[in-house]
């Protein structure tokens, strides 16, 4: 080699590995297993076999274990990050989808669409503590970050249910457009987004008055309507842009956080779900369900750098540092 | 023969190729037109809104005004080299092309000055063209403006010695059109330019393997790596064997003992 080369490896090596190393775990749900995938070059390190059917997945707020929720097992596992092995299950009820951790790290809500209620289990016994009865088809979960709120979506009551963190109680209801799939609290805890896949928008809801603020509508040139649902929602910290994954349209829309207006539209891989910031914010990881991939975006470049495949059906994503 | 010499000649015959440029702006502005119109037009039509699937050396999916690109520069490339062949029977009609051949220097010196004097204009053609599409919001990696230059210089060139030779071949101007039909046409259209290989593989094998040995397939998988920063060792091979193949049948074509000119009765 070369001395100008070799210097510029080093280079290339100290400027690039050390500081950004992360690593990203996808639920793949089809191939009932979890791909490892080392960030932010997208290298496929490693699919383990994790049960039937992953779908929602979250890290603990330690970095040492991930929570899956094995649909078809009716459980949610606790995996060790370093061995990746199942060291826990909790008991999620049946056929659990979405789920959220509280930010205190000490309950987690996981919503049981078959059964209409939210399952509340205690992280440190890992027993069941409660389950509140909320809409028909509770699909989308979120805890704001001030640990005041819990808030369940049921697609098919079309409404958020507001849960009192504490006396784990609804204490009120917000209607929103048909199909409401995923909801996120702004870091603030002053907004709620919800994504409405059939309808086709995001509502922002003020928290304090639990009223919408603020609705975004998509309209991509050359794409039909249909294909364009919202489902995952990740807002940066300054609450200056929102990401939505628009689904079938194979898109994901940068919106501005304040006027509620789309910025533009990032072509990734096929029906696009769910989103995941790294954990310095400037880049979004995407599951792209249909084309078996998934997409890195540099959020400062503001483009899609690459896609990568990492099994059948990636569903959630989750990035440890 | 001195070095004087060979510089005046290639001044001479650059010269007069990019004077003839600079006052055909007409022919400069319908160069950029026809692959403006496919890009703006036949691209917006097919769009595949939902994006290309990914091959090398795309990292991610594309819209397919992204994937014609780097063909649509082939495009501008092809017809610049079969205009040069164009004006090379249009020069040999008007009696021009004597005052070329007279010239004590040797004939492939003298078709290889002509083929820079073309790739030169084709180079500019294809730079216009990419601030248009740039313009139009297809951007390529900065660096990539750079590293496709010598892709474009060497399919230039390649696509300018095929004009070359086919120019030996024909004998008037009107039959310039079939140069159009049975050359440029499958030339383009059995290519990468358009479609990806495994699209074209997908319908037919026979035309899967025709556009594998296209040489115009490896000049535009050039220039797509190329504009993306990569090298392509096998199109580039490929293309320089063509080059090198075109231009030697080129050099034979229009040597008045043996070549075409000469066995095709050739103009009086």
């Amino acid at each position: 080699m070369k001395l100008p080369t070799l210097i510029a490896c080093h280079l290339a090596m100290v400027l690039t590995t050390p500081a950004q190393a992360e690593t990203i775990y996808v639920t793949l749900e089809k191939d009932n297993a979890l791909a490892v995938v080392s960030g932010p070059e997208g290298k496929l390190e490693k699919t383990v076999k994790i049960g039937k059917r992953p779908r929602g997945i979250a890290l603990s707020q330690d970095g040492q274990s991930l929570y899956v929720a094995v649909s078809d097992e009716d459980t949610i596992k606790i995996i060790d990050t370093d061995s990746l092995k199942v060291v826990g299950k909790l008991p999620s009820g049946e056929d659990p989808e979405t789920f959220v951790v509280d930010p205190e790290g000490q309950l987690l809500f996981a919503s049981n669409e078959d059964d209409n209620q939210v399952t509340v289990i205690d992280l440190k016994t890992q027993k069941k503590l409660k389950a509140i009865p909320v809409g028909v088809e509770p699909e989308g979960i979120a805890a704001s970050p001030d640990g005041q709120w819990i808030v369940s979506t049921s697609e098919t009551t079309n409404m958020a249910h507001w849960i009192d963190r504490k006396t784990l109680t609804i204490v009120d209801n917000t209607l929103v457009d048909p199909r409401p799939r995923a909801c996120a609290f702004t870091d603030d805890s002053q907004q709620l987004w919800v994504s409405s896949e059939i309808a086709g928008t995001v509502s922002v809801l003020d928290t304090a008055t639990r009223q919408p603020v603020g609705k975004i509508s998509f309209k991509i040139p050359g794409v039909t309507q249909e294909k364009i649902q919202p489902v995952g929602i990740r807002i940066d910290p300054d609450r200056r842009y929102a990401y939505i994954a628009l689904g079938p349209s194979n898109r994901v829309a940068v919106v501005d956080a304040k006027t509620y207006q789309v910025i533009e539209y990032w072509l990734v891989g096929q029906r696009v779900w769910n989103l995941a910031f790294s954990p310095d914010h400037k880049r979004l990881y995407t599951t792209n369900g249909v084309s078996n991939d998934i997409s890195i975006i540099d959020l400062e470049a503001r483009k899609v750098v690459k896609s990568v495949a990492v099994g059948q059906y990636p569903w959630g994503v989750a990035v440890k540092p | 023969m001195t070095v004087m010499h060979y510089l005046r000649a290639f001044k001479g015959i650059t010269g007069r190729e990019l004077l003839r440029f600079v006052h055909q702006r007409e022919r400069f502005i319908s160069a950029l037109v026809r692959p403006l119109m496919w890009l703006f037009i036949f691209a917006a039509g097919f769009r595949s809104t939902l994006g290309v699937a990914i091959i090398p050396p795309y990292e991610t999916y594309i819209l397919y005004e992204v994937y014609i690109t780097p063909g649509l520069l082939g495009m501008v490339q092809l017809f610049n080299g079969m205009q040069s062949s164009l004006s090379m029977v249009y020069d040999r009609e008007m009696g021009s092309m004597k005052t070329l051949l007279v010239s004590p220097l040797p004939r492939w010196y003298l078709l290889t000055c002509k083929l820079l004097a073309g790739v030169m204009v084709s180079v500019v053609q294809a730079y216009v063209f990419l601030l248009i599409a740039w313009l139009y919001g297809i951007e390529a990696p900065p660096m990539g403006y750079f590293t496709v230059l010598p892709a474009l210089i060497l399919s230039g060139l390649m696509l300018g010695a095929l004009g070359l030779l086919l120019s030996s071949f024909i004998k008037q101007l009107e039959n310039f059109a079939g140069v159009m039909n049975f050359v440029i046409f499958p030339m383009f259209f059995l290519s990468t330019a358009l479609y990806p290989l495994w699209k074209i593989q997908e319908s037919s094998v026979l035309l899967y393997r025709l556009s594998q040995y296209n040489p115009f397939t490896h000049a535009v998988e050039l220039i797509r790596f190329a504009l993306y920063e990569q090298f392509n060792l096998q199109a580039c091979l490929i293309t320089l064997g063509a080059l090198a193949f075109f231009l030697a049948a080129a050099v034979i074509g229009y040597n008045p003992s043996k070549g075409m000119m000469q066995r095709r009765g050739g103009p009086n």
